[in-house]
């Protein structure tokens, strides 16, 4: 009988050597004259043993990682097609304890299957959302995305169910679903990892919602920085026509849908949803005034719903399995599940689907397992380049919407990036504005010059010239940045400059001249 | 205008690319990403084309151009090397990193060596925050980058 090995084509496996590991192994079973085929896998996300390498039992799949090319040999010396013992073996995948304390909805199948098999993806109760969207009214399907809870999972946590609505509401000859997977907050790859491992589920998300608002075109407005994501979403849409997917009779509906890949070109403002319809209609990508709404005057002036991809392939299993099911999960306003993204100077880093009410400390310390290098963890910031860092004073903080808010932070993107105790956070903060003034469009004047003006006097606190007076200017001008700004850039741009100054005093403090010349 | 030849087979060429594409809803980023593919930079002289086939100005083509990082006026290396300098991999040492690459390879960040081997550029995330610092070789990607990896690049960029 064939044995099914997997190595994974997730980008960060391939980072760290994946396609040396798959090359040797084909060399191994043509060498030895096996039965055995590789099956190109998405990641688990479990990235410390990445590239991990997973055969197939009767008893299910079997880990082996982190498998380097130079490991190979010896692994068919063990025997691993049989899932025998070797010092890589993690046993079966489905016991690893990062992985199975989740709960994946979204990620049910990022890891499992191979991204390019629509048989896989149908095995995998794959297409049933669709199907059952395509049995209800539109109203019903939107009804259905409004109890489940589920709000926006790009950052801005507004109910996806009201923005449907209020498309489905609107009145035209053409809308549009835009995904927005520019995902370019530090410290998240969950839209990456569902576009390379999974793209049949945003293709499915894509599609419910095309039918729920009465959008016939749909347009994924991703990153150049992402040409792994690109290519397999490309693939994807290609396999989904010809399977009758994305069709202008969608499973044989009378619904049509058909959707496009489109590449930004290294603007991180363009994941700011108007900018980003500005950048996909071929202009500079400067931010939009809001009203009117993307909803009601989105893409080329028509009716638009603009939701991220988290979003959008959180929708299949929510349609499947209905709205009590997903919205059980999760406390407060938060309902449902979040893939929380693990990073930095961490020692499980990866990515955790969890329902949304564990704490910041129990994701740092139980689940990441503290600093990768083993030194205290100092600080954390949470939600990308525009969230607050977090100290360890505040890890009883849950996960949750309003719990982050509450204490001048944010969910964002649901990325957190871990800093051990040799980090300054004053350096950070220059940073944030650095970032800012790199990034801004230059619309408005307080994200424009603000940013700037920011670097400069977190340069003159450093330099020991007059600290206190400096301090206070620079949180009246995060004050100004977080009121007048446009856009979420400048006007979150404060938190982590805040943030930090307010929980690590320490390192704003005036250094010793001695250090300083050095 | 020293070689009149070369620029009119640009104009040609780049003229058949707008035309593949401006069917498209909203043509220009994937019209500046074919041309960049064809030419490695989007050239001078093809912004009068796009402004005529799209029926813009070339203040405007210009405008768009000019505000993405991703579009070069200028020849680059044979190889573009992007370090990655978003805060994930500063956490992970990405500052000591660059500063490295700046001293193996003799340039600073946005430069070309002298060469034209590589061009050096920072790039603000590449999803990669879990197996930090991260950088991208032209369209490879690699990992916890460290001593050993770092030649491993240079050795593909062929220093």
């Amino acid at each position: 009988m064939t044995v099914t090995l997997f190595v994974p084509r997730d980008a960060a496996s391939l980072a760290l050597g994946a396609e040396k590991v798959a090359s040797a192994i084909a060399a191994e079973i043509a060498g030895r004259g096996l039965d055995a085929r590789i099956v190109r896998n998405g990641s688990r996300g479990m990235f410390w043993l990445e590239p991990l390498v997973e055969i197939r039992t009767d008893h299910g799949r079997v880990a082996y990682g982190p498998v380097k090319a130079g490991d190979v040999k010896s692994l068919f010396d063990a025997g691993f097609l049989t899932g025998a013992d070797h010092p890589l073996c993690m046993g079966l995948t489905k016991d690893i304890p990062f992985l199975r304390q989740q709960t994946r909805l979204t990620f049910s199948r990022c890891g499992v299957t191979d991204p390019l098999s629509i048989e896989d993806y149908r095995h995998y109760q794959g297409l049933r959302g669709l199907e059952k969207a395509i049995s209800l009214t539109q109203a019903e399907i939107v009804q259905e995305v409004t109890d489940s809870g589920l709000r926006g999972r790009g950052g801005a946590g507004f109910p996806t169910g009201i923005k449907w609505k209020t498309v489905m509401e609107a009145a035209g000859p053409q809308k549009y679903i835009v995904c927005n997977a520019d995902e370019g907050d530090s410290a998240t790859f969950a839209d990456r990892m569902i576009m390379e491992g999974d793209p049949f589920v945003l293709i499915e998300g894509m599609a419910i919602a095309g039918i729920a608002t009465g959008a016939t075109k749909g347009y994924i407005y991703t990153r150049s920085e992402y040409p792994h994501a690109i290519a397999s979403m490309g693939k994807a849409i290609e396999i989904a026509r010809a399977a009758g997917i994305l069709s202008s009779s969608v499973l044989g509906s009378k619904h049509s849908f058909d959707m496009e890949v489109r590449s930004g070109a290294g603007a991180y403002v363009c994941g700011e949803e108007t900018a980003l319809l500005n950048s996909l209609e071929g202009k500079r990508g400067v931010v939009r005034a809001k009203p009117p709404l993307p909803a009601l005057k989105g893409f080329l002036g028509r009716p638009t719903v603009v939701n991220n991809v988290i979003s959008l392939a959180s929708i299949p299993v929510i349609m499947d399995r209905g709205a009590p099911f997903y919205r059980d999960f999760g406390m407060g306003r938060s309902r449902g599940t979040i893939p929380i993204q693990i990073a930095g100077n961490v020692k499980y880093g990866g990515l955790y689907e969890t329902a949304f009410g564990l704490t910041l400390g129990e994701i740092v310390d139980h689940i990441g397992g503290g600093t990768a290098t083993g030194r205290p963890v100092k600080a954390v910031q949470v939600g990308g380049p525009l969230g607050a860092y977090f100290p360890r004073a505040l890890f009883d903080t849950p996960f949750d919407y309003e719990a982050f808010a509450a204490r001048d932070g944010l969910i964002g993107h649901a990325g957190i990036t871990v800093f051990d105790d040799t980090a300054d956070l004053m350096k950070q903060a220059r940073f944030a504005m650095e970032f800012c003034a790199i990034e801004s469009c230059a619309k408005c004047t307080p994200c424009r010059i603000g940013s700037t003006r920011g670097v400069e006097t977190v340069d003159r606190i450093a330099r020991g010239i007059e600290p206190e007076k400096n301090k206070a200017l620079l949180a009246d001008l995060c004050n100004t940045m977080k009121f007048g700004s446009l856009c979420a850039l400048g006007g979150f741009t404060p938190y982590p400059v805040m943030s930090a100054m307010t929980h690590f005093p320490e390192d704003f403090a005036p250094v010793p001249m001695v250090e300083a010349a050095e | 205008m020293t070689m009149p030849i070369t620029a009119d087979d640009n104009t040609q060429r780049s003229r058949n690319i707008i035309r593949n594409l401006k069917h498209l809803e909203g043509p220009m980023l994937p019209i500046l990403h074919a041309l960049q593919a064809e030419f490695g930079h989007v050239p001078d002289e093809v912004k009068p084309v796009i402004a005529d086939e799209l029926n813009l100005s070339r203040a405007e083509v210009h405008g768009v151009i000019t505000f993405y990082p991703d579009f070069r006026h200028h020849p680059g290396g044979r190889h573009v090397l992007k370090i990655c300098r978003a805060e994930a991999c500063q956490s992970m040492g990405s500052d000591d990193l660059a500063d490295r690459v700046r001293q193996l390879l003799g340039i600073d960040f946005h430069q070309t060596t002298a060469d034209g081997s590589v061009t050096l550029e920072p790039v603000y995330c590449l999803g990669l925050c879990a197996c930090a610092p991260a950088a991208m070789l032209d369209g490879d990607v690699y990992g916890r980058v460290d001593e050993h990896c770092l030649s491993e690049i240079v050795g593909e960029i062929g220093l």
